[in-house]
């Protein structure tokens, strides 16, 4: 038996949707102009940048959006199953700040930062795909959400979870993604990536959120529909209220990303949050922000659609105890909700910082939470105990059996170094952080760069030169540099 | 010039794979092979890869014992032609073991005992529950090198310092070397009651008898 939580009753999963249903109608959604004829086309009604979504509409292109489909590696292979209950992870994005490894102050991130995230994510087995981290902000603006795919792709052969920070940004990254995959074809058949796309609460598709769902859908590239409402802040305070502003939101987002691309693959997804009614923040790390997160995804999954949320993050500004208890709370919590794809490890501050030692400790928390969601499970045909005992009697050597041997791996998550369970030896134990810094040396140190045919990396430079050019800061001068 | 049966040998003893080291045993005596040399430069090449490999957290228990079964096997089939041709491995010390008297947890000292005996020690295992005075007196009837007491409980930890003073008592010291180990025993502890040293697993009490004897390898 798979444990599992759930925060709604089918009876309150009604009402969230039929009230959902209701706000697509009244106030409606305030779209960008890019979709107003797309929805005018289909009959919905658009007054002055509100459209009025009809029920039967939403429902029928909830019909054809996919139930499940695949992210793949560099190799092609099935690597993250977006359906059902799996649950995989990625790190958290996009940080602006780095928590430096060696004074513990955040400063600004850099290409060394998000080099440094991708090959720790790469080595650890936890996370099933890279997420673009971190914004390097040794490289223009302008070209800013491209460059950080062009890193991740050059140092990665797993799955991204990614996103553009601007309507005409988007192209450029569809454009690498098809150059590593081969063609645009390839990359729809088998995507390697998957773009968060945004909608404003309350209920707002702005002009770049609604343009990056028609594009994405149009290329056959996933979307990852990521909606925020804060509750009490941009939301109602109620987290029942909070969970029905988000569907309605999602319900609009998919409407608008089907009417351009029916069966084109999309997530229902979010990161909801609290509103922090001291600071006016959004507290990544509150039990209510978690509980938010599952019972937005429980929506989805009535709905028989893949899942995403935003979990395994902390408020804390350290790698601190707090950090460490918030982060494994909610990773536990994503994992036994069954969501697809949680995303958040390795962010400090309510997601402005991110910290690789924290990145590592949240590895080890996300393999207990995914230890924890696998249950208890009942190995042999025959007996669950006698049959050992049959070998043993009462000497007690059961470290001798077979049995043993073959199972305890399967059994136990045996951690890293990491988690700190042996017995006190003469030398003064080291603290966490100490291990984690260790832990990060020993990753960098093992990692191995993907080797990408001479062909794939001249067209991705060629498509970040061109894009530079069109950089509205002007800012010229080679980014080649930056990345070896 | 080195068999190709030495790689075997000593993978057979990584793998845990008792069967097979046995039947690399037999096909060395079959061969001719010295049984000596296929225990140095082949099994016990393995027990040694096994226990840094379980040092450095890449094998566990399971897997050290398995080796260590291995290795047991192997020796158990090459041992009559070694005492035959009068080449008997070297011990590398006498050890006198037990937990401490009213302890009955046996899982770490038993696997010291696994660990020691496959890389060379002699065991003289006392088993669980041992008096002061039956350590002594093993300790004298084969000339121990080291005393072993192992205790789980704080309550029992006082059982290891009894051993040393009867020890002591006899003028065994410092010739034997008396050690402690065990769930709650800190080297702080070892060094309060005199003890010779201690080690917080099994693989580590390898190197402490080793270093305490002067043979082999001294870990840093």
């Amino acid at each position: 038996m798979r444990p599992r939580i759930q925060l709604l009753s089918p009876e309150l999963i009604g009402r969230i949707l039929r009230e959902s249903f209701e706000l697509l109608m009244s106030p409606g959604i305030r779209v960008g102009s890019a979709v107003v004829e797309l929805l005018r086309a289909a009959g919905v009604g658009v007054h002055d940048g509100v459209a009025q979504i009809p029920e039967a509409l939403a429902q029928q292109c909830l019909a054809s959006a996919p139930r499940e489909f695949y992210l793949h590696n560099r190799q092609g292979e099935k690597a993250v199953h977006y359906g059902g209950d799996d649950v995989h992870f990625d790190p958290g994005s996009c940080c602006v700040q780095m928590l430096d490894p060696d004074t513990l102050e955040a400063r600004p991130s850099e290409t060394r930062d998000l080099v440094c995230i991708v090959q720790i994510t790469e080595m650890l087995p936890q996370f099933a795909a890279q997420s673009t981290a971190v914004v390097c902000n040794d490289v223009p603006s302008a070209i800013g959400d491209l460059y950080r795919l062009f890193v991740v792709l050059q140092h990665s052969d797993k799955p991204v979870v990614t996103g553009s920070f601007s309507a005409a940004g988007l192209q450029g990254m569809i454009d690498l993604l098809a150059a590593d995959s081969g063609s645009p074809d390839k990359l729809r058949q088998k995507p390697r990536a998957i773009f968060d796309v945004c909608p404003s609460p309350p209920l707002n598709w702005s002009e770049f959120g609604s343009h990056n769902l028609l594009d994405l859908a149009r290329a056959g590239v996933p979307a990852e529909i990521v909606a925020m409402p804060l509750a009490g802040g941009t939301a109602p305070v109620t987290l029942a209220g909070s969970v029905t502003q988000h569907a309605a939101e999602v319900l609009a987002g998919i409407t608008l990303h089907q009417l351009a691309g029916p069966g084109s693959p999309v997530v229902w997804g979010g990161a909801p949050a609290i509103f922090d009614m001291r600071t006016g923040g959004a507290p990544m790390g509150a039990v209510e922000t978690a509980m938010l997160n599952m019972a937005c995804a429980e929506v989805g999954k009535h709905l028989g659609l893949p899942t995403h949320g935003y979990l395994v993050a902390t408020d804390s500004k350290f790698v601190d105890a707090q950090a460490g208890a918030e982060s494994a709370r909610s990773a536990t919590l994503g994992a036994l909700a069954g969501i697809n794809m949680i995303s958040g490890a390795g962010m400090l501050e309510s997601l402005a910082c991110f910290s690789v030692e924290k990145l590592v400790i949240d590895a080890e928390s996300i393999a207990s939470a995914c230890r924890l969601a696998r249950g208890i499970e009942v190995r042999s045909d025959d007996t669950l105990a006698t049959a050992m005992f049959a070998q043993t009697g009462l000497s007690g050597e059961f470290l001798k059996l077979k049995e043993t041997r073959a199972l305890f791996r399967r059994e136990q998550y045996l951690p890293s170094a990491l988690i700190d369970r042996s017995a006190r030896g003469s030398e003064p134990p080291n603290d966490l952080l100490t291990r984690a810094r260790t832990r990060v040396a020993e990753l960098v140190t093992k990692y191995q760069k993907p080797t990408l045919p001479e062909e794939v990396l001249r067209r991705f430079h060629a498509i970040i030169n061109c894009e530079e050019d069109r950089g509205a800061d002007g800012i010229s001068g080679g980014t080649q540099h930056l990345v070896d | 010039m080195a068999d190709p049966l030495f790689g075997a040998m000593l993978q057979s003893v990584i793998d845990g794979a008792s069967d097979k080291a046995a039947e690399l045993a037999r096909l060395a005596l079959a061969k001719g092979l010295d049984p000596l040399e296929a225990v140095n430069r082949g099994f016990a090449v393995g027990i040694t890869f096994a226990g840094d490999a379980f040092g450095c957290g890449q094998m566990f228990l399971p897997d050290l014992l398995a080796s260590a079964e291995a290795m047991k096997a192997a020796i158990n089939i090459l041992e009559p032609e070694m005492l035959k041709r009068g080449s008997q491995r070297e011990t590398l010390g006498k050890v006198v073991l037990g937990t401490a008297r009213g302890d009955i947890h046996d899982i770490g000292k038993n696997l010291v005992a696994t660990i020691l005996s496959a890389s060379g020690f002699q065991i003289f295992d006392l088993g669980t529950s041992v008096t002061p005075e039956q350590f002594v007196a093993k300790a004298e009837e084969v000339g121990a090198d080291i005393v072993g007491v192992s205790a789980l409980l704080t309550t029992t930890m006082a059982g290891q310092k009894a051993v040393i003073e009867a020890l002591d008592r006899k003028g065994l010291r410092p010739r034997v070397k008396a050690i402690i180990g065990g769930a709650a025993v800190t080297s702080k502890w070892a060094a309060e009651i005199g003890a010779d040293g201690y080690s917080r697993n099994a693989v580590d009490a390898l190197e402490l008898a080793k270093k305490l004897l002067n043979k082999g390898r001294v870990s840093t």
